[in-house]
């Protein structure tokens, strides 16, 4: 495929996609209270981030920007897994994810 | 208006919308349902750019593991019921306020900096095949390869020690 498809669509859609979705995530997380609902909002921005990455290794035709998004995929992964877990235990705990609840710092 | 211009802005707005869903549903089983959808868009974006590796794989972390972990979890806290008390009615609007101008503010900055943006060169050069992909992770980012197996193992090791129940407890 010899033309880019950045000729059709051009890079300024993609940053202006990626800049609305990881706003959307900024919101969710200012604007929920439910842990969970702000653990998906953080994954909407790191992939808002991604989104970006991939649209500029196509802009610059480098397989690097792809390379970032595996590693960026990979830390997420983990730090889904990992904040879960800790969500879990603080539910056993506490009997809510509420955030607002989870000022004071003794068990 | 191109064809690939139409699938893109149907994409955009299916991500979008469903971002949106995500925040404003009630129950958090829509939340998640809504955020597989919006994860499938921005695989479809991926296909879009032709990076088709990327979003197979997308699919299967994402769509696949990420959301059955949120799904699990929910069920395991038993959390599908719709009795959250919203934020204080300050701090909401303070949520929509921040989110109107950091968008205005970020849109702003790119429309100014777009005389950059140069024109786009297509050298048909294969840059995002599987071949070469494995080829510049395997040889030029070898050793975070490496670290990247460490991080999970650590992550699964971390997420069985928390999620362990103390006996000790009641």
């Amino acid at each position: 495929m010899a033309s880019n498809i950045l000729n059709h669509i051009g890079i300024e859609n993609y940053i202006f996609l990626s800049v609305i979705l990881f706003c959307i995530g900024v919101f969710g997380v200012l604007y929920r209270r439910n842990a969970i609902i702000v653990f998906m909002s953080i994954e909407i921005m790191l992939n808002a981030v991604n989104l970006l990455f991939v649209a500029f290794s196509t802009y610059h035709q480098d397989a690097q920007g792809q390379v970032f998004v595996f590693f960026s995929m990979a830390v997420a992964a983990a730090e889904v897994a990992v904040g879960l877990a800790i969500l879990v235990s603080i539910f056993r705990n506490l009997g809510s994810i509420d955030i607002d609840n989870l000022k004071k710092l003794k068990g | 208006m191109s064809v690939v211009l139409i699938i893109f802005c149907v994409l955009a707005a299916v991500t979008l919308a469903t971002a949106f869903m995500t925040i404003f549903s009630k129950n958090p089983i829509h939340s998640a349902l809504y955020l597989v959808v919006c994860f499938f868009s921005i695989a479809g974006h991926y296909l879009l750019l032709n990076s088709q590796f990327l979003a197979i794989v997308h699919v299967i972390v994402y769509s696949g593991a990420i959301m059955i972990l949120f799904l699990f979890t929910i069920m395991l806290m038993n959390l599908n019921k719709e009795d959250e008390v919203h934020k204080p009615r300050i701090t909401r609007l303070g949520a929509v306020v921040c989110f109107c101008l950091m968008c205005l503010v970020l849109i702003a900055i790119f429309i100014n900096s777009k005389p950059i943006v140069g024109p786009y060169d297509a050298t048909g050069e294969d840059y995002q095949s599987i071949k070469v992909l494995g080829k510049v992770l395997l040889n030029e980012y070898m050793v975070p390869f490496e670290f990247a197996s460490i991080l999970l193992l650590t992550a699964m090791i971390g997420t069985v020690l928390l999620s362990k129940k103390e006996k000790s407890q009641k």
